[in-house]
């Protein structure tokens, strides 16, 4: 016998639980707890290794300098590195105004991170059944971002840099919380191997429409070949912001900065 | 996530959950119109994936906490990463029992302030002067708060 029932979409009666309207209340706390950042950008990468974070605390550090106000979101939950980078302090975390305050560090730059809560050197590990892991974690990691964006009060800022891991999958979580998809900005070495996987992270933001902002190439010159930074800014009509050396003095992040007025 | 009543054709309504503490919920839905009731049985591994979604099924009885997935769900966190959440402004608090404060100190430290701040906002929203175990179990019941 056939099943002839209403449909998901046929009940319209009140739902107490009401979860599509619990997701959009997700949704508009972090809108308001952003509404004081000019602009969010995403460091991204689809290759692992290539020094997102260094670029990353880098530019914060130089943005601070050149008197602009700017936070990081240390969005690689497992293998976070952006407050040894900008040397933060070490101290618990406090509460204001029902969010969480952001370590702050010298230059000035607000910053929150994973690093900040997890025991040293212990990984990041959730509670939880074992079993199937792997089908929620991801979305607990989803969950997490959401939080270290709504939660932390990142107060006024010009820009907010999210260092992401490697790969696009954390992109496509941020892009889904925040109303706009975020500026981004890709980090490449130079290399062939390097271009063709951060090529499909740069095709993977414009399908989502996110502004390109351009691209960095790091740790550039010998030993590495190639002239992946030059090839993908061609490729994608977008500048090739900066070529940072091994050993950058501030003035290459300055200049960097400098270039996303 | 809805239930029918097929043979009433009317949706049903969310009675009540609860979360007997081995990662299982169990919710009960009620049909408006015949009164039958059904119970979603959800195991640990579909259990944790609601959660981490940070939505509550039967809907939200309290505010969301700062970073509340965060401070709930990690297990490796630095029991001193947070200071407490500090009380709430103009509001005198409530006092605490030996006995409750005994048993708010085994809640480990990583989210021990959000546990304190829930119970207390509990507690003045209910008129109560001296939390007590009796008052924990009551908040932990009425508000669906799993292993606080």
């Amino acid at each position: 016998m056939p099943l002839n029932i209403r449909t998901y979409h046929e009940l319209t009666e009140p739902d107490r639980s009401g979860l599509p309207q619990q997701i959009a209340a997700q949704r508009h706390r972090v809108a308001e707890r952003l509404v004081g950042v000019r602009r969010v950008v995403a460091v991204m990468s689809g290759k692992g290794g290539v020094g997102k974070s260094y670029v990353t605390a880098g530019l914060a550090r130089a943005l601070a300098r050149s008197g602009r106000a700017t936070g990081v979101l240390d969005a690689d939950f497992n293998g976070p590195t952006i407050p040894a980078l900008l040397q933060l302090p070490v101290a618990r975390c406090t509460f204001r105004d029902d969010a969480i305050a952001p370590a702050v560090s010298a230059d000035g730059v607000k910053c929150f991170s994973m690093a900040l809560l997890l025991e040293d050197g212990r990984p990041l590990a959730f509670q939880g059944p074992e079993a199937e892991g792997h089908v929620w974690r991801g979305s607990l990691e989803a969950a997490v971002l959401r939080e270290f964006l709504a939660d932390v009060a990142w107060g006024t800022l010009d820009t907010l840099l999210v260092d992401l891991p490697p790969g696009i999958e954390r992109f496509q979580e941020l892009a889904e919380l925040l109303p706009e998809p975020p500026a981004v900005l890709t980090v490449t070495i130079s290399t062939p191997e390097s271009r063709d996987a951060v090529r499909r992270a740069i095709r993977c933001a414009a399908d989502r429409g996110a502004a390109l902002l351009g691209v960095v190439e790091n740790m550039s010159g010998e030993p590495f070949g190639g002239n992946a930074g030059e090839e993908l800014a061609a490729e994608f009509h977008v500048p090739l912001l900066a070529r940072i050396p091994w050993h950058p003095s501030p003035s290459v992040y300055d200049a960097l900065a400098e270039g996303l007025q | 996530m809805k239930f029918l009543c097929v043979e009433c054709d009317r949706q049903m309504v969310f009675e009540e959950r609860r979360l007997p503490g081995d990662g299982t919920l169990a919710a009960a839905f009620r049909c408006p119109q015949c009164h039958r009731v059904i119970g979603l049985l959800t195991n640990p591994m579909e259990t944790q994936l609601v959660a981490s979604l940070g939505v509550k099924i039967g809907g939200r009885t309290i505010d969301a906490q700062p970073l509340e997935t965060v401070r709930s769900m990690v297990a490796t966190g630095k029991p001193d990463a947070f200071t407490d959440d500090g009380p709430r402004p103009t509001e005198s608090a409530p006092t605490w029992s030996p006995e409750a404060q005994e048993r708010l100190a085994r809640v480990p430290s990583f989210v021990r302030g959000m546990v304190k701040r829930i119970y207390l906002d509990y507690a003045r929203q209910h008129g109560i002067a001296e939390i007590t175990p009796s008052v924990m179990d009551s908040a932990r019941s009425e508000l669906g708060l799993e292993g606080m």
